[in-house]
This record gives structure tokens, sequence and C-alpha cells, in this order.
């Protein structure tokens, strides 16, 4: 019974955290919980094929970032009351930017999983990279929107009239859609198509033998994880009130890699413990110290050469040495 | 006319810097099954202590093996450090590991020599054009660096096809475990490998010092289309390294030299220039995605 009320805990602890942190005047903790959230649906949408489907995608930013993309340049052409390819008009309205984000990640990812699950193994991963890559020098170089700078959402969405601006408004909506997430992602693990998804990734061969198509299972899985991906990069410029080309960035692929892996590959909750850790880690040691790098690579190096199944893993061992 | 020959040689040079790096990066991964983000590391350390030592002693040609001793040092350590423990690991366990030595190593190099770019003077000697054609002067480092990729490819070949630890390279990519069990000492021929591979990287980066700027972070432009030239010259084989990366050399120079006025002439200029260097930036991408959905192993793919 505690296993099913720790979420629940966890869901009030963070639903309280604005109250807490403005009374202990630890305001910076709301926004580092805000960032945890939205890069936690990120992993998690990353280790839906990487840990569920086995599908070790290096170019994960790019539905992050064209989710990022997709908020910025609505509110740009609704700043500038213009409107993108001469007739979508722009807007503020996040009931239309956040599903739009969604969809145009959700669209890039079929369209970049159907080429890409051709090739597997070393080649998948490099020609997620490179599509990645295109997408990243796509952005770059279109002046208009900001080119190498990124877009300013000056005045950020509103949402029913209010405006997201606000950081405890901004902090709940992002709560919401993480919880919404992370429970809808439950359900899908449990479901019959994450099975044949987790079977796709233990035997292959199996479940062609069954006769199941893998490839439309995995095209599924890797559309729903650039769709989740989207959300969160535009959650993210809502929040940051900035689109930038640092989403797109293969650096980023790279650190959604490392809170999967942190968290532990597979592990449900693993993505939530990993971006945590990660984003504490970061903000700690880059305070410390400018050469928080080192450390950084230092503790991954280890995790990876030393430790079987991250944080979660780690726990899930833990917990069994004192049953 | 001349401006295209010119932008040839440049594509060439920059083909034969990326088959440097490739060459290496195609046999660890052949061989050992590695994948090496850490690669391009390599590079900047080659780059960098060339540089260093370079500037330091105001000898241009003590830089040379200065870079090429640094990279091998390097790349040994971490061979014996790190990626021995990932022979048999999944490719996630190496791209993070190796995306890690990336972290360190870059801070190290902060640590050790800032943030601050180097500049290398090139010798007066090495400056002065010379005329290739009648209107066409060019630098003859550039043509010494497009000589030297050259012997070292031709060197590459007689020492894989032609010498007995060629033949145990060529052995060790198709069937690991039998050269195993025939007695040969894998192990040693593996960080000989990596040790030929960090030469290599090293080399390519103390040649680049020059023309370009040497700072943190080069390593990582170079590593990803050095991914691309491996992965379209087929994983494991030199020869596809050779081919694939003097075409995406030529392919990529005349894109970024060509395509802005292409653009220019329906767009304006800034814009033109900007969109021109993006779509020439995505254009070796789209060429790999183009040439795995033909071929899903490159152009050379290993047989075994």
């Amino acid at each position: 019974m505690p296993r099913k009320l720790l979420p629940l805990l966890l869901i009030v602890a963070l639903a309280c955290l604005p109250f807490v942190a403005d009374w202990l005047d630890q305001r910076a903790l709301q926004s580092l919980v805000a960032r945890i959230m939205i890069y936690a649906i990120a992993a998690a949408s990353l280790n839906l094929i990487l840990g569920f489907g086995g599908m070790v995608s290096f170019g994960h930013a790019a539905f992050f970032g064209l989710g990022n993309y997709a908020v910025g340049i609505l509110y740009f052409h609704f700043a500038d009351s213009t409107s993108l390819f001469g007739f979508i008009p722009g807007t503020d309205n996040f009931l239309i930017t956040f599903p739009a984000a969604i969809l145009v990640a959700g669209l890039f990812a079929l369209l970049i999983g159907l080429l890409a699950l051709r090739t597997e193994g070393v080649q998948f991963i490099m020609i997620t990279l490179a599509f990645a890559q295109m997408i990243f020098a796509f952005f770059v170089s279109l002046n208009g929107y900001g080119g190498d700078d990124g877009l300013i959402i000056r005045k950020a969405n509103t949402l029913f009239g209010m405006s997201l601006r606000n950081k405890t408004t901004i902090y709940y909506v992002i709560l919401a859609v993480a919880v919404g997430y992370f429970f809808w992602l439950h359900r899908v693990k449990g479901s019959s198509f994450g099975n044949i998804l987790a079977g796709i990734r233990q035997n292959e061969k199996r479940m062609v033998a069954l006769g199941i198509n893998p490839f439309r299972y995995k095209l599924f899985a890797f559309v729903l994880a650039g769709m989740g991906a989207g959300a969160a990069g535009a959650l993210m410029a809502v929040f940051l009130r900035f689109a930038s080309p640092d989403t797109l960035a293969w650096t980023k692929s790279g650190e959604f890699m490392i809170m999967v892996i942190l968290g532990g590959v597979g592990s449900f909750v693993g993505p939530i413990w990993g971006a945590a850790t990660f984003l504490v880690l970061h903000d700690y040691l880059a305070s410390w110290t400018e050469h928080w790098q080192l450390f950084m690579g230092l503790l991954l190096l280890f995790v990876v050469l030393r430790t079987k199944g991250g944080i979660a893993g780690a726990i899930e061992s833990f917990r069994a040495r004192f049953k | 006319m001349t401006l295209i020959f010119e932008q040839l040689l440049n594509g060439l040079l920059y083909g034969v810097m990326l088959f440097l790096m490739a060459a290496g990066l195609t046999l660890i991964f052949g061989i050992m099954g590695v994948i090496n983000l850490a690669h391009g590391s390599l590079y900047m350390v080659g780059a960098l202590a060339g540089a260093w030592v370079a500037n330091a002693t105001g000898n241009f040609w003590l830089g040379l093996p200065a870079a090429m001793a640094a990279s091998l040092l390097v790349g040994l350590i971490i061979e014996m450090t790190v990626i021995q423990r990932l022979y048999d690991r999944p490719h996630l366990d190496q791209v993070l590991a190796t995306f890690s030595l990336i972290l360190i190593l870059n801070e190290l190099a902060v640590l050790l020599i800032g943030r601050q770019p180097i500049f290398l003077q090139l010798p007066e000697a090495l400056t002065d054009p010379i005329e290739l054609l009648p209107g066409l002067p060019y630098p003859p480092f550039r043509l010494l660096i497009i000589l030297a990729g050259l012997l070292v490819a031709l060197g590459l070949y007689v020492l894989i096809n032609r010498t007995r630890i060629g033949m145990l390279v060529r052995a060790g990519s198709t069937h690991r475990d039998m050269v195993r069990a025939l007695g040969v000492n894998i192990k040693g021929l593996y960080t000989a490998v990596f040790g030929l591979g960090a030469l290599l990287a090293g080399l390519a980066g103390f040649m680049m010092a020059p023309i370009g700027a040497v700072q943190i972070g080069m390593g990582e432009q170079i590593l990803l289309t050095t991914f691309v030239v491996v992965v379209i010259g087929g994983v494991g084989s030199v020869k596809g390294a050779f081919v694939a990366g003097i075409a995406l050399g030529v392919i990529d120079t005349s894109l970024r030299a060509f395509l802005p006025g292409f653009l220019r002439q329906i767009m304006d200029g800034p814009d033109a220039d900007a969109l021109g260097l993006g779509i020439a930036s995505m254009g070796i991408y789209l060429l790999m995605a183009l040439v795995l959905l033909i071929r899903p192993k490159g152009l050379f793919p290993m047989k075994g």
C-alpha cells in the first residue's frame, strides 16, 4: 500500500511547494522544481523509446526544440500581427500553442521515425542525430526568427485569461501537465502496446514469429516520445519566455540521455530521479565552481561504468536488502 | 573558373582532414565495437598542444611532434582507463561514457590553457601563395596538408593490406573470437589501434590549427561531421572513410561557398547568407540520411 501512496504524497508535496518556498524565502527552489518537472517529462518521453523500446535515439532534442519553437513562433506572429506561411495567425493562447507544439513535434517524429527506424544499432543512433542536427542548423539559419539568438517571448502565453508570466501560475500548469503525463505514461506501460514494445526490445524475432510487425509499434512509440518531448519543450518556452536554438543542440539530446541513465534505463520513475539529480547537481556545482562539467563528467562516468540501473536501480536493490 | 578550382582544393583539404579523423574512428568502431564520442577531444588535444608548443618555442615544426605525442598519450590513458571497460557494453553506455569524457577533457583543457582561443602563426615560407595555374594562387601550407593527408592514406592502405599488423586488424574486425583463440594478444592490438586513431586525430588537429581558431569545443564540431563520414563510408571501412571523407569535404565546402550566392539572387543579402549557410550545414546530414535509406550499412559495409 505505501507504494501506491507515494505518488500521491509527491503530488501533494509539489502542490504545497510554492507556499513553502515563499515562506522560507527560497524563490529559486520553485523555479528549480519547475525545471525538474519539465525535464522529467522530456526524459520520460525518451525513456519510452530508449528504456521500454530499446531504441537508442540521439536526436531527442529535435522534438523538445520543435515544441519550444512552435510556441515561440506562434507568439512572434501574434506580437507582430502577421501570419505564419501567410495563413496561420499567431496566438498567445496556451490552449492553442501547447497542442500545436505537441502536434508539430509528433508530425516530425512520424517523418523522422519512418526513415530512421529502417536502420538499427549505430546507424540508428547516428541517423537520429543527423536529423536533429538538420533541424538545429535550419533554425539557426532563420534570421527572421532570431537565428542564433533565439526568440524572446516577451509577454508569455495566457490561459483562461490568466497571464502565464506569473511564476506560480505557470508552476501549477507545469505540475498539472507533469502529473497528467506520468499518469498517462503509467497506463501506456501497462497496456498491451507497452507489453508488445517490451517484447520487441527483448526479442524482436520472437515477436515477428508471433505475427507482430515491430516496425509499426516502434514507429508509434517513436511518435509518442516525440510528442512528449514537444510538450516539455512548449512548457519550457512558456516558463523561460524564450525559445532558443540551445533546446535543439545535440548536447541537449545528450543531457536527456544522461537523465535517463542517471535515473535508471527503463525504470518508470527513473527519469524523475534522473532529471532532479542532473539539475540539482548542475545548479549546485555551477554555483560552486565554473568547472562543473569536470565533476559532472566524472560522476557520470562512475554511474555508467560502476552502477547497474542508475538511481532507481540503487533504490530497488536497497529495498530488496531490507525486505 | 579559378574560384571553382580553388574551392575544389579547399574541399579536398577539408576532405583529407575528415579522412584523418574518420580513419581512426572507423577502425576503433570496426575492431573494438566502441562508439567513441571523445575522438573529437583528441583532435582538440592535438591542436592545443601543438599550438601551445609552437608558440612557446617559436618554432612551428616543433608543434607537430608535440601535437601527436599529446594526443597519443591522452588516447592511451583514456583507452586504458575507460574504453577498455566498454568493449562488451551496449551502445548506450559507450555513448554516455565517452560523452562524459568530452566534458572532462574540455574542462581539463580550460583549467590548463584557459578559454581564450590560441592563434598559431605559420612560418613565412608557408604563407606566400604560389601560383598553381595562371591566375590561381594557393597557400603552400594548404597544399602541404593535402599532400600529407594523401600520404597518410597511402600509408594506412599499405599498413592494413600489406603488413602482419594490418592482417590482424582486418581479422580482428571480422572474426574477433577466432583471432583471440589463435593466441593473438587482442588487448594489445586494441590499444595499438586506439593509439593510432588518437595519433591521426592529433595530426588532423595540428594541421587545422593555423587555419581555424584553436579553442575548447573545437572537437565537437568536427566530431559530428566525422561520424557522418564514418556512417556513410560504412562503419569499420577505411576505404569507405577515404571515399566518404573526400566526397563530403568537397560537397560541404562547395555548398558553403556557392549556396549563399545563389540564394542572394532571390533574397536579401544577409538573410540569403544565413539561410544558405544553414542549408549548407544541413547538406551533409541530408546526404547521410539518403545514403542510409538506400544502403542501411553505408557505402562499403564490412563483411562478417
